[in-house]
């Protein structure tokens, strides 16, 4: 029996397979689910640049994609990253088209100084880009204390498109944000990008017996 | 807003006008609506409903869709008085109908007998102002009751040996075991701790009008799209509109408290959704605002007979700031968990509540839980464990492997109350709508951290019990931001010490009282918004009295 649904596949299937008794104890949570599903469905447009130009986006797609790697799964690529960055540019991180616009600039730069006759990054080799961003990022690569989102004039292109990258990957893929397309970055990271589950959740708790009381008569612990 | 509230005029003296619609402001509008009493909430953010709730990370953390936007009302911060303070982000709260309650993780600890008397149980702490409550546990204890009741609360009375006494269980069985749970219970016993399943805000089984939780896994930080999680909006102020006597009154941001030539508040002036000034009238005033609004409120009142801020002739208004100190260690297993399903946490231990500080060498005391509060994006940029690259294939590797297997386990404590960190006026910084900002001073009590260093310690003996592949801790840092806003308009008998009396009137102003964080005398350990919420429906009952009785008319 799926325990798992979709806020899509709600309205594309209905609820066949769905335990009765599970139905009816979440219904109204099933119907706010299924409003959800067609406010993203009718936003779903075919993408188009808001932002970029048809260059420009060859440019951040390929950088992106250094940030996630395409592998064996899919990366910033597959999940259409840079058209959530082109959107972020027109919604909520308009202040930074200058840095965008400028940075990419002394990105091909860059490229060119450091493999004189390449002139665009996105046709450097993967191993030629990710020298040039190691150029680029101002941070040890094995930083993990980096502040969330620091956004800024002062920063760099390299660190801006970094943290764009990881949240366009991320995004709930039902947003108007455009980015996570098709959920592949959830898929990616192993969640499930269903919106409602039923206990048991994973691995440890699949067998849990369910709560047994502590034993009697603690002490209580202060070391 | 699909209930038909009264519109009252403004020129209307009504019974009560409340500021502030969050944990305490809701429950007081119910409360006092109920009891045939005309409530005005006059609440700073937006009536948002289910309809409005997103699992956008963007919208809800980029954009503050439910919280305070530090452009349009910033913070300025210092550690110290003699500093001065440079613009910082210093507090989030909820900015909406329903506060903070809408977003918060739903932890619902009752504070312990110890809490409130600390200091006749081990004597005054040095650094520190701490002090007695003038109300003990047992005077709150139907309180507790009634909220867990009320609200929709679900937990296992009995679980934990530390808990203090209760009149009744829950009212509904604990939330499912999630797999760091699991893991957390089995540990904790291995090591002889005593770990219990986490009472919890959130509907285990459905309401009228509310469904049990789905288990979306977007809990902390967002708002809950099925009313579930028992915030003020999906509760009491449901229950208030259906008096037919409380109006709630969105984007309404409350800058002044009026008072007359008698020494009595006579209402409430605020700016409405296009600015304009507007001023509600009513008998009394009470001001639930949350730690950090209510005391800058007085502070915003100052007025000739008030000249340092309305009922702060102690001047401790906006003194005392707690926030709960807290520390994370994490921890990696071997099989997926797939614990970013369902709400935050389902195990808690209480072992460390109440420790002897001749042995521990610190005051205080704290609770750890297992949880996984992370959302996905907040996942990759703040939970993967030191060293981790930035970008590229190792990255990927790491946040593909352990975001389905990862556990944190957060040490929630004591803040001790200290006089100089406050909330106060900053003199320069002004928000948007050309007010002067809240200016934080805040340096934790050396205790503070000496306890989130000991309980780390725990933690991460905890998650080696637990068989975790990686363990490591957070370096504990002075805390210069906080959610948990508490104690800055503090309860007491004395009024050369403390902002309210036992029953939330201000020592200064017979009609003015005060329900919030602000109003906590000491911090507990972890988790203040049950106690908050059992304050609020106490001082209801107080507050009834005192106007049946004819006191707070003139």
């Amino acid at each position: 029996m799926k325990n798992t649904f979709t806020r899509r596949e709600l309205l594309s299937h209905g609820l066949a397979g769905m335990s009765a008794a599970w139905v009816a104890a979440h219904w109204p949570a099933m119907l706010s689910a299924a409003a959800h599903a067609r406010a993203a469905a009718k936003s779903s447009a075919p993408p188009n640049l808001e932002f970029f130009s048809p260059e420009q986006a060859a440019e951040v797609e390929a950088v992106s994609a250094r940030i996630i790697p395409t592998t064996d799964t899919p990366g910033a690529r597959e999940a259409g990253v840079v058209f959530f960055i082109d959107r972020a540019l027109v919604t909520f991180a308009k202040a930074n088209q200058k840095l965008y616009t400028d940075g990419l600039s002394e990105l091909q730069a860059r490229v060119s100084e450091m493999f004189p006759g390449t002139e665009k990054f996105s046709v450097a080799t993967p191993e030629q880009q990710d020298q040039v961003l190691e150029s680029l990022d101002e941070q040890s690569p094995a930083s993990s204390s980096r502040p969330r989102r620091r956004r800024g004039a002062a920063e760099s292109l390299f660190e801006t498109i970094r943290v764009d990258t990881i949240s366009g990957f991320l995004i709930d893929p039902d947003s108007d944000r455009r980015g996570n397309r098709d959920a592949v970055g959830w898929k990616v990271i192993g969640r499930d990008p269903a919106h409602m589950f039923q206990p048991p959740f994973g691995y440890y708790d699949k067998d849990y017996p369910g709560w047994q009381p502590n034993p009697p008569d603690p002490v209580k612990t202060n070391s | 807003m699909t209930i038909d509230q009264p519109k009252y005029k403004t020129t209307d003296e009504v019974d009560f006008v409340i500021i502030g619609s969050g944990a305490a402001g809701g429950i007081l509008a119910k409360e006092l609506s109920g009891n045939g009493f005309r409530v005005v909430v006059l609440e700073q953010g937006p009536y948002l409903t289910e309809k409005d709730f997103v699992h956008d990370e963007i919208s809800v953390f980029n954009e503050n869709l439910y919280t305070n936007h530090p452009d349009l009302q910033p913070n300025t911060f210092r550690k110290t008085p003699d500093e001065k303070a440079k613009p910082q982000r210093a507090v989030m709260y909820g900015r909406l109908v329903g506060g903070t309650s809408v977003h918060f993780t739903a932890n619902f600890w009752r504070f312990h007998e110890i809490d409130f008397t600390e200091v006749t149980r081990f004597g005054p702490a040095p650094g520190a102002a701490l002090a007695d409550w003038p109300i003990t546990y047992a005077d709150l204890e139907p309180y507790y009751t009634k909220v867990e009741w009320e609200i929709g609360v679900s937990g296992q009375a009995g679980a934990s040996p530390f808990d203090p006494p209760r009149s009744k269980p829950y009212p509904m069985p604990p939330l499912p075991t999630k797999s760091s749970g699991v893991l957390f219970e089995r540990a904790a016993r291995k090591l002889g701790w005593h770990p219990f399943p986490a009472p919890m805000a959130i509907l285990s089984q459905p309401r009228p009008g509310r469904s049990a939780c789905v288990n979306c896994g977007f809990c902390l930080g967002f708002a809950c799209e099925v009313g579930a999680k028992s915030s003020s909006l999906a509760s009491a102020i449901r229950m208030a509109e259906k008096t037919g006597r409380c109006e709630m009154r969105p984007n309404s941001y409350v800058h002044r408290i009026e008072m007359d030539a008698n020494g009595r508040a006579t209402g409430a002036v605020y700016f409405d959704k296009e600015r304009n000034v507007q001023r509600q009238r009513a008998k009394a005033v009470i001001v639930s605002a949350n730690g950090a609004e209510t005391p800058r409120l007085l502070l915003l009142s100052a007025n000739k007979q008030f000249p340092n801020g309305l009922a702060n002739s102690s001047g401790v208004v906006g003194k005392h700031l707690m926030f709960n100190s807290s520390a994370t260690s994490y921890g990696v297993f071997e099989h997926p968990l797939n614990d970013y399903k369902g709400f935050c946490v389902s195990r808690v231990l209480h072992d460390f509540y109440e420790l002897d500080p001749d042995k521990v060498g610190f005051r205080g005391g704290g609770g750890l839980d297992a949880r996984f509060d992370a959302t996905p994006i907040g996942f990759a940029f703040s939970y993967l464990p030191p060293g981790t690259p930035g970008w590229g294939k190792s990255f990927k590797d790491v946040l593909s492997h352990n975001f389905s297997r990862t556990v944190e386990i957060f040490c929630h404590g004591t803040s001790l109350p200290v006089a100089n960190n406050s909330f106060s006026l900053d003199p320069e910084v002004k928000d948007a709508w050309g007010l002067p900002a809240l200016r934080m001073t805040y340096k934790d009590h050396p205790d503070d951290i000496k306890l989130c260093n000991w309980q780390n310690i725990r933690a991460a003996q905890l998650l080696d019990a637990a068989g975790a592949k990686k363990i490591w801790s957070n370096p504990v840092q002075e805390q210069q931001f906080s959610v948990h806003l508490l104690g800055t308009c503090r309860m007491g008998n004395d009024p050369n010490t403390s902002v309210i009396n036992s029953d939330h009137q201000t020592h200064d102003v017979k009609n003015l009282f005060l329900c919030d964080g602000s109003s906590l005398v000491t911090s507990g350990r972890g988790q203040p918004t049950l106690t908050i919420e059992a304050l609020a429906f106490r001082a209801a009952d107080r507050i009834t009295a005192l106007a049946k009785r004819g006191d707070l008319s003139s």
